[in-house]
């Protein structure tokens, strides 16, 4: 059948199973565009406002699905905009694939209206990108975008196609031979070497923890988690994107680690005696100072990415594979084990750093602290929302108080830590999983820098929930200024519009929340109504998020919250 | 201590580039890179020279496999092999000169307007040593190509669809 390229790019995109696609239209794309009357009853085109806000929301909606996102843009500016998404998903791992349109390969490389070398711009911040300049290569090149995005470690292919191509006909029937990637073959399992030694030490260690991170997800290794940790009793530390890993309540489960985690976690890692690292990578909020982490223990890690092997903490096992191929290799050998004496020693650790919890105290009724607001939205949603967060004290308040019993229900932007990708972000998720309750709880800060985005909700009516923690400060940088720079708070505090006015001028209903009194009915209010909503809760300005690890220091050298705990007068109500 | 790797990678456009944008976005330093065709079209082999004492070279090898055009990274640095290194350098030309040159086994490949260009082909400390030897006689002008190097019998670096 006579296609033209730009039939060819929907037909490659059906093929790979694609639903929705977010996009902006523009000159170097319009071929695509036009083509989409033949095939908009088969794939969904959101309309986004801003071309990141489409990468952001092509992100959320892998991250909930599992599923590759794709994010679609015209050249040039369109193009270089959709670069701190993409930036976003290479970072966190996301399976994304971005098509652009160039300027025609006739002017390629002559500064023509709208060209940029996006391939070039792109290169460190993709896992693989592709120029093509003629019809023949469409089909190949996003053939190979989506495996290269989904398979391995997962993450963003950009395939920039220009437009004669998108306009050149070909007689076209979708390929079927198996790829050509002689240089792309990810690792799967462990050699049976491996498997010994990790058992070895998983059976010789007093004082196990298992680090959780992402790739558990990423590799549905869930249950095979679950399973190592009770049978072999080993507590289970969380990175940021690992939330969801393993059921916050399940009583191996000790919660977040690293510079803001709980202090008994941290504590823990210092004092263990060997570390079982699965599909995390040792970040820097992770580790703290690499020289003094988790001194004493000896170190298994299971990644899919070589490469993160050794790369930043030294291991005595490192084991490149599927997290969920090398559990499912491990566990048969793995007996059943007790640490009565680690596991007290920690309950006693997570005992005092419960005393110290702001969640705990009784706050004076007419303020409202975030922490507070974050735990009652918790509690009002019965703690089963996907939470979708944006950059800052409100993303880390999020961490520590609504906690995941289920995977993948919180999505965030953990290691570019992108402002501004959540709003967007949660209405990628809720086209994602249209099933469930969806909360985007955002900073008055990283909102602004995406909210045009109310428009795309309202255009097409996503049923996203706003929670807007607005201290009327940029608050984590604001937190470092009170504690690294002399409380000089150049440049942190925000003279902010009315929220709540800006959201009904987009034709999206609003409230404001004052006190933790009216949250619960706020709350109902929000899941009453069957499109977007945004509720602003109006917080203290100068509030901490703790515990925190400042950066590069030892991992157990935290500042705590004082006790009693600072601007909180009424605290001895509860204790 | 010098370490050498060799990468077999897709003969397209860019590769090159994908290589040198990993180097200078993870912070490897090199000492040389060299690029050119091998006996498959479709399979260019690059010889890279990095100080171990400055760059991890374990990272480079896995860095390097994360390219999707990288096919085959080999560390031929304790295996028997060979590796050469070019240099063309114009000097005044002097008998002293023409001494030194064929001491060293280079060969005058051009003499014009009192200059004689050099051509050494050998392992690169020679080919340093060479160069200084020259440096008192004044260099006008020099260029290298960098270390290219292959294993010895039966050490061979192939594609693994090729073996």
């Amino acid at each position: 059948m006579e296609l033209t390229g730009a039939e060819i790019i929907w037909e490659c995109l059906l093929r790979e199973g694609v639903e929705i696609v977010f996009g902006y239209p523009g000159g170097a794309i319009l071929p695509t565009y036009d083509a989409l009357s033949k095939y908009q009853d088969r794939v969904r085109h959101v309309l986004v406002r801003h071309e990141q806000g489409a990468t952001h929301m092509a992100d959320g909606y892998a991250r909930i699905t599992g599923k590759v996102g794709v994010a679609m843009a015209t050249s040039g500016p369109g193009a270089t905009n959709m670069v701190t998404g993409i930036a976003t998903a290479m970072m966190d791992s996301v399976p994304l694939v971005c098509i652009t349109g160039q300027v025609p390969s006739t002017v390629l490389g002559s500064d023509a209206f709208q060209e940029t070398d996006i391939t070039g711009i792109t290169l460190p911040i993709t896992k693989h990108n592709f120029l093509v300049t003629n019809v023949k290569q469409i089909a190949p090149a996003l053939r190979k975008a989506f495996h290269i995005a989904r398979t391995g470690r997962p993450g963003p292919v950009l395939v920039d196609i220009t437009k004669d191509a998108q306009n050149q006909k070909l007689d076209f029937t979708y390929p079927t031979e198996p790829l050509r990637l002689p240089g792309y073959v990810p690792p799967s399992a462990a050699t049976p070497d491996q498997i010994e030694r990790a058992l070895a030490l998983i059976k010789s260690a007093e004082r196990p923890l298992i680090l959780a991170g992402h790739g558990v997800m990423m590799s549905g290794a869930e249950r095979q988690l679950l399973e190592l940790a009770e049978r072999a009793q080993i507590p289970v530390a969380l990175t940021l994107l690992g939330k969801g890993a393993m059921p916050e309540a399940h009583p191996l489960c000790l919660g977040m680690m690293g510079m803001h985690g709980a202090a008994a976690v941290n504590q823990a890692i210092q004092s263990a005696d060997l570390l079982l690292a699965f599909g995390m990578r040792f970040d820097d909020r992770v580790t703290g100072n690499l020289r003094t982490y988790s001194p004493n223990s000896r170190k298994i890690h299971i990644d899919i990415d070589a490469s993160e092997l050794n790369k930043n903490v030294k291991v005595d096992v490192g084991i490149a594979g599927d997290l969920r191929t090398v559990l499912e290799q491990l566990l048969p050998h793995v007996p059943s084990l007790s640490h009565a004496a680690w596991l007290g020693e920690i309950r006693n650790w997570q005992e005092e750093t419960d005393e110290r919890d702001i969640v705990h105290h009784v706050a004076p009724s007419d303020k409202l602290y975030a922490a507070h607001a974050i735990h009652d939205l918790w509690a009002a949603t019965n703690g089963d929302a996907i939470v979708v967060t944006d950059v800052g004290q409100h993303q880390m308040w999020t961490a520590q108080y609504y906690l995941n019993q289920r995977p993948r229900t919180l999505i965030t932007s953990g290691g570019l830590g992108t402002m501004g990708f959540g709003f967007p972000a949660a209405i990628g998720v809720k086209l994602g999983a249209p099933q469930e309750t969806v909360w985007a709880i955002v900073g008055d800060g990283g909102f602004q820098m995406t909210l045009c985005e109310l428009a795309t909700a309202a255009q097409e009516n996503v049923n996203v929930n706003v929670a807007i923690i607005n201290n009327a400060y940029l608050g984590m940088v604001r937190q470092w200024q009170e504690f690294f720079h002399g409380e000089r708070y150049n440049a942190t505090p925000m003279h902010n519009p009315d929220f709540v006015k800006l959201a009904e001028a987009y034709g999206i209903a609003a409230r404001r929340v004052r006190t933790r009194a009216e949250i619960p009915e706020t709350v109902a209010w929000a899941h009453s109504i069957n499109a977007p909503t945004v509720v602003e809760f109006q917080v203290e300005k100068e509030d901490i998020v703790y515990p925190m690890v400042p950066a590069g220091a030892d991992l157990d050298k935290m500042i705590r919250r004082p006790a009693p705990p600072r601007n909180l007068p009424d605290w001895s109500e509860n204790h | 201590m010098k370490h050498t790797l060799v990468a077999l990678v897709e003969n397209e456009p860019g590769v090159l580039n994908r290589v040198a944008s990993l180097f200078r976005r993870r912070n490897f330093n090199i000492d040389s890179l060299t690029v050119g065709r091998t006996e498959d079209p479709n399979i260019s082999r690059m010889t890279i020279v990095l100080d171990s004492d400055v760059t991890r070279v374990d990272q480079v090898q896995k860095n390097l496999y994360k390219l999707v055009n990288v096919i085959q990274v080999y560390e031929i640095t304790e295996q028997p092999s060979v590796s050469r290194d070019l240099a063309l350098i114009k000097v005044r030309a002097s008998a002293e000169v023409a001494v030194l040159a064929s001491q060293f086994g280079a060969r005058i490949i051009d003499y014009r307007d009192g200059a004689m260009i050099l051509d050494l082909s050998d392992e690169e400390d020679r080919v340093e040593q060479f160069i200084e030897a020259l440096r008192p006689h004044g260099i006008i002008e020099l260029v290298r190509t960098g270390v290219v190097a292959m294993g010895r019998g039966n050490h061979v670096v192939q594609a693994p669809q090729l073996a």
